[in-house]
């Protein structure tokens, strides 16, 4: 993919929410209550909660779509309070529920609104346009010239991430952008973020009502309760294994282990090895594997060494020593990026409690059974309690310096002063 | 004499008064366009502002041209004055209207997202607010020219340009030889030059009218 010339391709810069507050007039409670959040560069923080709860609140208060009325917040070094809110939008990606797509422009146009506005030239525009779409997964000799009224819900909400990226923004803001798309969709629109996060390691700040989707997406989870304050702001994996309290817990669901083998996949567990002879091989060779190995079973792999079929002691002097009438066809495999929620549904539905595991070309690379699959759960679930309980740990300990630094200090850094230096608020 | 004798015997003074209907429309129009867009960019945004700015020009619209005309004549005097300032104001209601409804009615996701990705407060309105409340205003501004059309027949009245003027002539001499034919000249004319505006403006929105949002 070409470079986005002259500019140097933004990665991410660290988000900061300070005591970010914001309350309407006539209102008697604030909105968003006094929420402190640290985002690091190129990481995806979810926010997720029940509705109302003041998290689309919050993610636009990142851009100033809606003044905070207190509190500080910085991107990078910056501190973007106080400057002029046009000029913030230009680096802060936003895309929205419903794509938000001009429907008087066309795809090409929409995308360049950006880049136009920053005062790009005309080929350098036309250029990016074009390797944007190629990014969403969109031909761009195809999808150019269309209005957004052409595209199907999916690939106007692609148009819209490809819009927001368009200038190169160190920052994404996404507001339930997939909210409105049909399931399958959706799911196809979430690993596609996934894989751009993987190239442009963005700083993505993502709000969503649906618990399921943060676990998929996020590095990171914010859940957040009324008034946006943070019950608890974690790994996936930590909050599956550990939610803080009885509010999380309810958010996780039912199922918090089962969730919780969506986000390991079989290539991070050991696959055992067992067994194998080609279709090939000679028939005796075949015979003595069976009667000399520990097992009673052996994996059959055709000429380019794919799972062919499963081969068990008595099964070739049944079919009279004829190899193609001989043991049971294969009939479901799974690959090493299979999640190991994908890897149990398999092992289930599989008479014998195995399933065949396949590299890139769907050649044999291992064998995942019911007893490695219990132990490796076993395993991740001890280790996520850990990392969770030291997790913890961390943020008393952290909470406890915040505090004495600010009996110490003072309001160093108040709601309208200027820039303090950077470490009033560690 | 039949019609179509008086027609092609008077055909130069037809097409002088035609053209001068049409021109005197035209430049109305055009001073109402602009006048009533601008007051629906700045009003539509409050309540009170756009409810007033539409009750005002209803008002207007519900005095009787002939009156109007009548009461601009010793302010302004006879001639082109009074019937411009008639037309550009009974001009006025259907655009200012269509202009704050068309406004209004943009998708505020829409706004939202254009303030998102850094659009100022003019790119806003030039680049989105506008081209997707044309439609409407576009419409505004067709019934109104179909409205001026008729109205400026009665500015003979005050000694305007026009079409109106064989009309009146004929109504004066009425029972005389060529009085209907007068009469029914003039009232061609009118309807001929409404229905070329009115495709003229079928062409305009052809023109101006994204593809994207054409119905």
């Amino acid at each position: 993919m070409p470079e986005p010339s002259g500019t140097t391709a933004a990665t991410g810069a660290g988000i900061r929410l300070e005591n970010l507050t914001k309350r309407y007039a006539g209102s008697p409670g604030p909105a968003v209550e006094n929420v402190s959040m640290e985002i690091k560069a190129g990481e995806l923080v979810v926010f997720v909660g029940p509705s109302g709860c003041g998290k689309s609140t919050t993610l636009k208060m990142i851009n100033r779509l809606i003044e905070p009325t207190a509190g500080r917040i910085r991107i990078g070094d910056e501190d973007v309070t106080g400057i002029d809110p046009v000029r913030l939008r230009r680096k802060v990606g936003y895309a929205i529920q419903s794509s938000g797509l001009f429907p008087h422009m066309t795809v090409a146009q929409n995308i360049a609104l950006v880049p136009k506005m920053a005062g790009w030239s005309r080929p350098r525009i036309r250029d990016r346009v074009a390797e944007m779409l190629d990014l969403v997964g969109l031909e761009p000799g195809e999808f150019h010239g269309r209005y957004p009224r052409q595209l199907s819900g999916g690939q106007q909400q692609r148009v819209g991430v490809a819009r927001a990226l368009a200038a190169d923004p160190p920052v994404l803001l996404m507001d339930e952008p997939f909210g409105a798309v049909d399931p399958i969709t959706r799911d196809h629109l979430q690993d596609e973020l996934i894989r751009l996060q993987h190239e442009l390691h963005k700083t993505i700040v993502f709000v969503t009502h649906d618990f399921d989707e943060a676990i998929k997406l996020g590095d990171r989870i914010a859940v957040l309760r009324e008034r946006s304050h943070i019950a608890q702001f974690d790994t996936p994996e930590a909050i599956l294994t550990n939610p803080a309290d009885d509010f999380v817990s309810g958010f996780v669901g039912a199922g918090a282990a089962l969730k919780r083998l969506n986000l390991t996949r079989v290539r991070d567990v050991g696959v055992v090895d067992f067994p194998t002879a080609g279709v090939d091989d000679p028939l005796q060779s075949i015979f003595d594997l069976l009667r000399s190995g520990t097992t009673n079973e052996v994996l059959l792999l055709d000429r380019h060494r794919r799972p062919y079929k499963w081969l068990r002691r008595g099964d070739l002097s049944r079919a009279k020593g004829s190899l193609a009438r001989a043991g049971t066809l294969v009939h479901d495999t799974v690959t090493r990026d299979a999640t190991l929620r994908d890897a149990l549904e398999a092992v289930l539905t599989d008479n014998a409690g195995r399933v065949a595991v396949t590299g890139r070309r769907g050649e044999y690379t291992g064998v995942v059974d019911m007893e490695t699959l219990m132990n490796n759960v076993h395993e991740l679930l001890e280790a996520d309690r850990l990392e969770a309980v030291e997790h913890q740990h961390q943020l008393q300990e952290q909470r406890a310096l915040l505090t004495r630094q600010e009996q110490e200090g003072g309001y160093a850094a108040g709601p309208n002063g200027t820039d303090g230096p950077a470490g009033v608020t560690a | 004499m039949s019609f179509w004798e008086y027609v092609g015997n008077r055909h130069t003074q037809l097409l002088t008064d035609a053209y001068q209907h049409a021109s005197a429309v035209f430049q109305c129009m055009v001073v109402a366009t602009v006048l009533g867009v601008a007051l629906g960019v700045l009003t539509y945004r409050s309540e009170w502002a756009g409810n007033l700015a539409t009750a005002t020009t209803a008002t207007i619209l519900t005095m009787p041209s002939l009156a109007m005309i009548g009461l601009l004549i010793p302010v302004v005097g006879l001639g082109v004055a009074p019937t411009v300032i008639a037309l550009t104001l009974y001009g006025l209601l259907p655009i200012v209207r269509n202009a704050i409804v068309g406004l209004r009615g943009v998708d505020p996701t829409l706004v939202d997202a254009a303030k998102g990705i850094g659009m100022s407060r003019t790119a806003r309105l030039l680049k989105v607010e506008l081209p997707l409340a044309w439609p409407p205003i576009l419409t505004g501004i067709r019934v109104a020219t179909q409205m001026l059309m008729g109205i400026a027949a009665i500015a003979a009245y005050a000694s305007g340009p026009g079409l109106g003027n064989e009309i009146f002539r004929g109504i004066a001499s009425l029972g005389s030889a060529n009085a209907l034919n007068q009469v029914l000249s003039g009232t061609l004319g009118i309807v001929v030059l409404a229905l070329l505006f009115d495709a003229a403006y079928v062409l305009i929105g052809r023109l101006t009218i994204s593809r994207g949002i054409r119905a």
